[in-house]
């Protein structure tokens, strides 16, 4: 990489007692680093963390990035409860997940690093910024001594740096305020990290550069600190070893990072594009659903309408009230919103209305853990309403996964007038990965057809895939009314007949259980038979996926097979099932998934439960895949 | 053509086409015999044709409730929605549509108890929509609670020694929401109603009207006093624009102001004359406060009419106008593009 230290603006006083000219550290090749950013809350760690991902997607590896912050928005400085971390994994290989364990630790206070330290590799790197270990800071972290100086690290390379000072340092002469000096201190320890593996901040320059354009002097500030940062390793020589990631070999074309929350902002988009509605999303703010409101609030030039209702019922009904009127509805929320939205949902089905339905699970129950992922939400998209109520549920298993379940699920509710119910959490929805970019013509086209002609117009006469009519208010000549009171079957009239309740019960059932013939088969990635498969849904597929790939590299007889669609599975389910001695369900709930198999196929599965709030690591399910292959039967 | 002036989208369309017949469903109306929800169906029907409006046009939701049976009796678009989310669904029907002519018909369980929060947020978002409450003052399809209407100390069948809550003014609330059209009228008065039921169609953004209605089966009487021939000219009084607040039999009394305060004086003994009466003005919300509450007075009467009705830019159009303004402004409008983002990067 060309280095041009001319732009250094100052000469640095930090530590330079050991620079000598011709000091030139060893560049080592890794394949694989997972680097977590630790700090206050309002550190800017969410910042730091997207800024490093940033540049190392465009630089061309994989990878993979998990955001993990408190439910507070400015936590008491230096406490524990206060820390938030941003981690990335990047590869030069095809990676599933945000890494098990780090690399890199940067912890920007004592309490980063006593909430962190756990997951750090032995021999790992930790960087700390030692300005911030005061006798306050260490007794809020619950520290009797300074762990940087009473050799409890010693299993780690420690790299004790003043970051504060270095930052304040630098721009001393600037005049600004400390409190916005030291707030600048993040962009310090980006540029240690930038040096240390070879990747140049130019990314982040411009970032800069765009942000503050109407600050120069922050502009100078932040991008003077940064180079500071990043011109540190040269300058104190305490870094023997620079590291390098070769770029993954991934299919050519043009690639950004998503996040799963944007991903269904944009499938959304491209759902209505290819089938000729307005998008209407109303929606009420959730941790962590949000986003998807935010990003489609600024869509309005793509015609985008979003109403951010007054509370969660609003989100749901207004939306409905909007496929009444020919749009495309939808709504997201998380857990605590779904249970409100749900006398709408069932609105939608007695109505037989298109509807969309994003849940971003997240801890529960109750306002349980708002910022922590879980996916125990399974059966309450399924089973969880007044009467009999079928509704299509889907889950998506990756953040770009996102994009295409969303897709799908629109494609769903409007050919068969349906509520749908979309599964994602809060692991993929504000984790993100590369994206190889879709183009809106290499999607395939969703035809909505609105009835028009009046001659023998039923509101509930039913096509070949058993869906009504859809008719757009307007029409002349078809003007009907339709509720939430039982339907006669065929004119749609309020009927209390039983003969026609039964009948229309098992419509709507037929209806979303025929959906199974318009679904792609569940693959198996591994052997399609054999001693163990690993079954999952949703989030946990990073981790699965690395687990058995890690499995069979090894020589074991293990595979993978992930259901997108649970509501109805995908036909040939009970097929591979059966095919293995053993199935293994990791789930972030109680053994939802293998209630579900157990119900359906009759099949005895074996639960493997993590409700921590935290996603699976790879390794956690390789131990169990190894003590499954081990035990004889 | 309709000489309605308004300045609704809608198109025109000659309403020598419609009686109130076209607007009647073919279903067998279910209402108790007696009920006042009968005078505003009939009201209803008889209006509509004036109003210029395409029938297909029309689109009448509604929630939980007898009055939320009104759709099923429209030979319209009808929604017949879940308790308390009539005022949402039009919301969302009307933003979707802005080009259709929606309305609610709610009662006083399903706009103001399990509906109130929405009520609320429909009024100060001003979304045109039009809002006809049915207020009898109790709970009929569960056959007789009280309702967030219900005066206080009311007899019903969850309050058998009588309520011990106060009651929310319909009016008052709907002032304090921001609303920009609020009316009130009785089943009693077709007349009245329905002319009350036009300048409800005509606001442009939610307009509100309050019907007193009778439940001849759990709450019969609840406004006798307001609709009996002997009392209702001395308890009932007609706010009209720009007319002095006068009523009584043969109109002989009048409302003048002292200070803050409204009295009812004597116009027929020559001490006070018209011309020292209170001169209403329907885009005064400081007037329209003083009289919503009124009927905490037993002391004046019960004012019906048009209580306010002011501009104010409606949600739908703002946002339609953004819509427009951001396309307009827009320099790439290619959703591959926005696929992309702005810092995406090429693999070769």
């Amino acid at each position: 990489m060309e280095e041009d230290k001319s732009v250094l603006p100052l000469p640095l006083k930090v530590n330079t007692s050991k620079h000598s000219s011709n000091f030139k550290p060893e560049i080592k090749s890794v394949a694989d680093v997972t680097i977590r950013f630790a700090g206050d809350s309002g550190d800017g760690m969410q910042l730091t963390g997207t800024q490093f991902s940033d540049t190392i997607a465009s630089y061309g590896n994989d990878l993979g990035t998990l955001p993990n912050y408190p439910a507070e928005i400015r936590a008491p400085a230096g406490t524990l409860y206060g820390v938030s971390g941003f981690q990335v994994h990047f590869s030069s290989r095809d990676i599933y997940t945000p890494g098990d364990e780090m690399d890199v630790l940067v912890a920007m206070n004592p309490a980063a690093l006593k909430t962190n330290i756990k997951d750090l590799k032995k021999g790992g790197i930790l960087i700390a910024n030692t300005d911030a270990f005061d006798s306050k800071n260490l007794r809020l972290a619950g520290y009797e001594n300074n762990p940087l100086e009473d050799g409890s690290l010693q299993e780690f390379i420690v790299h004790a740096i003043p970051i504060t000072k270095s930052t304040v340092e630098v721009i001393k002469d600037m005049g600004l305020s400390i409190k916005v000096a030291e707030k600048c201190k993040n962009f310090f320890a980006l540029g240690v990290v930038y040096w240390l593996y070879s990747r140049s901040p130019e990314h982040t320059f411009s970032w800069i550069q765009e942000k503050f354009e109407s600050k120069p002097e922050l502009i100078e500030a932040n991008t003077r600190v940064l180079k500071a940062g990043y011109y540190y390793g040269d300058i104190t020589e305490i870094f023997a070893t620079r590291y390098e990631v070769k770029p993954a070999e991934l299919p050519s074309g043009a690639y950004r990072t998503i996040s799963g929350n944007e991903a269904v902002a944009l499938g959304l988009v491209a759902a209505a594009e290819k089938s000729g509605l307005q998008l209407f999303l109303g929606s009420y703010p959730i941790t962590p659903a949000s986003e998807i409101l935010q990003y489609l609030s600024g869509y309005r030039k793509y015609g985008v309408k979003t109403f951010q209702a007054e509370d969660e019922i609003a989100g749901i009904t207004t939306a409905i009230g909007a496929s009444f009127a020919g749009s495309l509805g939808a709504t997201s929320t998380s857990g605590p919103g779904m249970a409100l939205k749900t006398e709408g949902i069932g609105l939608a089905v007695i109505s037989e209305l298109p509807l969309v339905i994003i849940n971003v699970q997240r801890g529960g129950p109750s306002t349980g853990l708002p910022t922590k992922m879980e996916q125990a939400d399974l059966l309450q998209a399924i089973y969880g309403r007044n009467g009999e109520c079928p509704v299509p549920v889907l889950a998506a298993s990756t953040p770009v996964d996102c994009f295409d379940m969303i897709f799908e699920s629109a494609r769903i509710a409007i050919k068969y007038m349906t509520p749908v119910i979309l599964l994602s959490d809060g692991y993929i929805g504000v984790g993100s990965e590369p994206w190889k970019v879709k183009k809106l013509s290499e999607l395939p086209d969703i035809t909505a057809v609105f009835k028009t002609d009046p001659e023998g117009f039923q509101p509930y006469s039913r096509d070949e895939f058993l869906a009504r009519p859809w008719v757009k208010p307007g029409t002349k000549g078809l003007e009907h009314r339709i509720g939430g009171l039982e339907k006669q079957n065929i004119t749609g009239n309020i009927s209390y007949d039983p003969e026609n309740h039964h009948i229309m019960v098992k419509l709507r059932a037929k209806k979303v259980r025929n959906i199974a013939n318009d679904i792609p088969d569940l693959d198996v990635t591994g052997d399609p038979s054999g001693k163990l498969l690993v079954l999952g849904w949703g989030s946990t597929y990073g981790a699965i996926a690395s687990a058995v790939e890690n499995q069979r590299a090894k020589g074991r007889k293990v595979s993978h097979a992930h259901l997108k669609y649970l509501h109805p599975m995908p036909k040939n389910t009970g097929k591979v099932l059966k095919n293995f001695k053993k199935i293994l369900v990791p789930e972030m709930n109680l053994g939802q998934l293998t209630k579900l198999i157990a119900i359906e196929y009759l099949i005895d599965s074996i639960p493997f439960s993590k409700v921590k709030g935290l996603p699976f690591k790879a390794s956690e399910i390789e131990s169990k895949i190894e003590e499954l292959l081990k035990t004889k039967d | 053509m309709s000489e309605v002036k308004n300045n609704n989208t809608l198109e025109k369309v000659n309403t020598t086409e419609y009686t109130s017949k076209d607007f009647a469903s073919d279903q067998d109306v279910r209402w108790c015999s007696g009920c006042g929800d009968y005078s505003v169906l009939a009201q209803v029907q008889r209006t509509l044709p004036n109003l210029g409006i395409k029938k297909e046009d029309l689109v009448f939701v509604a929630g939980i409730g007898c009055s939320s049976r009104f759709p099923y009796y429209m030979d319209t678009y009808g929604y017949h929605t879940i308790h308390g989310r009539a005022n949402t669904i039009a919301s969302g029907i009307k933003v979707a549509n802005p080009e259709l002519s929606v309305w609610v018909s709610t009662g006083d369980g399903d706009c103001l108890s399990i509906g109130g929060n929405h009520f609320l947020h429909t009024l100060r978002r001003n979304i045109d929509i039009n809002i006809i409450l049915f207020n009898n003052q109790i709970y009929g399809l569960t056959k007789g609670q009280y309702s967030p209407t219900s005066f206080h100390g009311q007899i019903s069948k969850s309050s058998p020694l009588g309520t011990v809550e106060y009651p929310v003014n319909p009016v008052s609330l709907a002032l304090g929401a921001e609303g920009t059209f609020i009316a009130k009228s009785i089943d009693r008065d077709p007349k009245h109603l329905m002319e009350m039921i036009k300048r409800t169609y005509l606001h442009k953004g939610t307009s509100f009207l309050e019907v007193l209605q009778n439940c001849n089966i759990f709450n019969d009487g609840a406004f006798a006093l307001y609709t009996d021939k002997e009392t209702k000219e001395d308890n009932v009084l007609y706010i009209e624009h720009n007319k002095p607040l006068v009523f009584g039999k043969n109109m002989s009394k009048g409302i003048k102001l002292d200070g803050w305060k409204a009295v009812v004086v004597d116009i027929s003994n020559g001490k006070y004359s018209v011309d020292d009466l209170l001169v209403y003005d329907e885009k005064n919300k400081e007037l329209a406060f003083l009289l919503s509450e009124f009927s905490e007075n037993p002391a004046l009467p019960m004012p019906v009419g048009v209580f306010l009705d002011i501009e104010r830019a409606t949600y739908e159009g703002e946002l339609e106008d953004q819509i427009a303004n951001a396309k307009k402004n827009a320099d790439d409008l290619s959703v591959d593009n926005l696929f992309k983002g702005t810092s995406s990067w090429e693999i070769k």
